[in-house]
């Protein structure tokens, strides 16, 4: 945390206890989001929080913000229409400017298939709570005038697509920031530059972990951790349908007028937001080999810029000034895992794949009040780990594949 | 730089050429039959460092290959 952030936040670093009610491995959103909701919602506040980097460093700083529920099942559109609420009632209950701003998210498609697809997700989302609704290429036009809808006259041709006015985006940062302050405020203990090396175990059940500032007992050892969950997971002698995959994103200069929407389209593989500052940024689908490294590529600039300035054609006259690659833990079947893992004393919070910040408030609320209760919330046991053994699986890859 | 894998028939070519095919590892320590299936179909190990893959290069020479690779570093 650099000295910026330090004066804009009040609250002091505290000394490691050698013991903790709940210690979260991962100072990143739903990891602070979870003790901030232990702390405020059950009053349970010794808790810690271990960062190996500073508050944010992994995931949280390295995504492209976007707060949506357009997802294709209920038990998804449920979850994370919770999660756009709390986000938007979290500026509020903080006292911190986060920068949330609802923007609406256009999802376009370019043909019969893609139709049926948005006509179906628009009906799932108003049934469960979320309020997209299908458009015409002539609405798309009029909420999005800079949209090309005959796309160059290729063969992407704009058909239709979905509205989810309730879309948003929030200054990443701040997010994570107002949610350590807030849990820090009353007591929770914020570890960074703090790596777990190994887990305490008493037989088969896990009682702290092994930090490189020594052993430190826990109750209950939750894993937050973003991008190398698997390691520690195997570590507790836990298993996991995680593979790592590095996804890219990147921002051009400023574009002088203002860029209302979240333009996304899954079937060419790209979608756009403007930042705060003027920049429009970029993202794509998930990059082809499993691997831990932040490395970015040429490629991701050219297979993202091709399909983003056929339908947006101002875009050309932009420069790119900046891309970044975060690692992202993709479960078989898309959607995120959450609770019991089998193993006494060791949850988790993980498969957030490409779009964990969307879930912060949410995930962090259900898994504070699965602590809290001992007992898995309703929203989330769809989520649990054991729906692979019991081949119940919340299969929804066209809501993830390329829109975050 | 985008990763680059070495085909024995066509030599290094980028990731985008090829299908990556995971390889059901079951640890030791499952032994009842049904967990050893479900390890087999959902989980992976997901490792951080020198891995043995098996990948498909589906834009080249269409044969499988065995690569030895760092996901720390690739």
């Amino acid at each position: 945390m650099n000295e910026f952030i330090e004066a804009q936040v009040a609250f002091g670093w505290e000394d490691m206890r050698s013991s903790y009610d709940v210690v979260i491995v991962g100072g990143g959103g739903h990891g602070l989001s979870t003790a901030y909701h232990l702390a405020t919602r059950h009053g349970i506040t010794n808790v810690a929080v271990l960062e190996r980097g500073y508050i944010g460093s992994g995931n949280s700083g390295r995504n492209t913000t976007i707060i949506r529920a357009n997802y294709s099942i209920p038990e998804a559109v449920r979850f994370y229409q919770r999660s756009v609420d709390l986000y938007s009632r979290l500026e509020e209950e903080t006292g911190r400017w986060i920068m949330h701003d609802r923007k609406g998210l256009l999802w376009l498609v370019h043909g019969v298939p893609g139709t049926r697809n948005e006509r179906a997700r628009s009906i799932v989302n108003q049934a469960f709570g979320a309020d997209t609704v299908y458009v015409t290429p002539e609405e798309v036009g009029e909420i999005c005038p800079e949209v090309d809808l005959n796309a160059g006259g290729g063969e992407y041709r704009v058909t239709g697509g979905s509205y989810s006015p309730h879309a948003a985006t929030a200054r990443h940062d701040r997010v994570v920031w107002a949610l350590a302050e807030g849990a820090m405020k009353l007591g929770v203990h914020v570890h960074q530059r703090t790596s777990v090396t190994g887990l305490l175990k008493v037989g088969d059940r896990v009682t702290g972990v092994l930090t490189d500032r020594g052993p430190v007992a826990a109750g209950v050892v939750v894993s937050a951790v973003g991008g190398h969950v698997s390691t520690l997971a195997a570590m507790a002698g836990v298993r996991l349908p995680i593979r790592t995959h590095p996804l890219q994103a990147y921002v051009t200069n400023h574009y002088a007028r203002s860029f209302r929407p979240i333009v996304a389209s899954a079937e060419m593989g790209f979608y756009v937001s403007q930042t705060p500052r003027g920049e429009m940024l970029l993202g794509s689908r998930i990059d082809n080999q499993p691997s831990y490294s932040y490395r970015s590529s040429y490629e991701f600039l050219s297979y993202c810029s091709l399909p983003a300035v056929t339908l947006l054609p101002f875009l050309r006259n932009l420069t790119i000034l900046r891309q970044w690659a975060g690692v992202c833990d993709m479960s078989v079947d898309m959607s995120p895992i959450m609770g019991y893992t089998g193993v006494e004393g060791f949850l988790v919070t993980t498969g957030w794949g490409t779009g964990g910040f969307k879930g912060i408030p949410a995930g962090g609320e259900q898994m504070a009040k699965l602590i809290a209760t001992d007992r898995t919330p309703e929203l989330i046991a769809p989520f649990s780990l054991d729906r692979f053994k019991q081949d119940r699986l919340m299969f929804d890859p066209g809501s993830t594949g390329t829109t975050h | 730089m985008v990763l680059r894998l070495d085909c024995p028939h066509c030599g290094p070519r980028p990731a985008d050429e090829w299908v990556y095919g995971e390889v059901p590892d079951p640890p030791d320590y499952l032994t009842e039959g049904d967990e050893r299936d479900v390890d087999r179909g959902f989980m992976m190990s997901n490792t951080e460092g020198v891995k043995v893959e098996r990948w498909f290069h589906a834009g080249g020479c269409r044969r499988w290959q065995t690569i030895t690779r760092d996901t720390t570093i690739g």
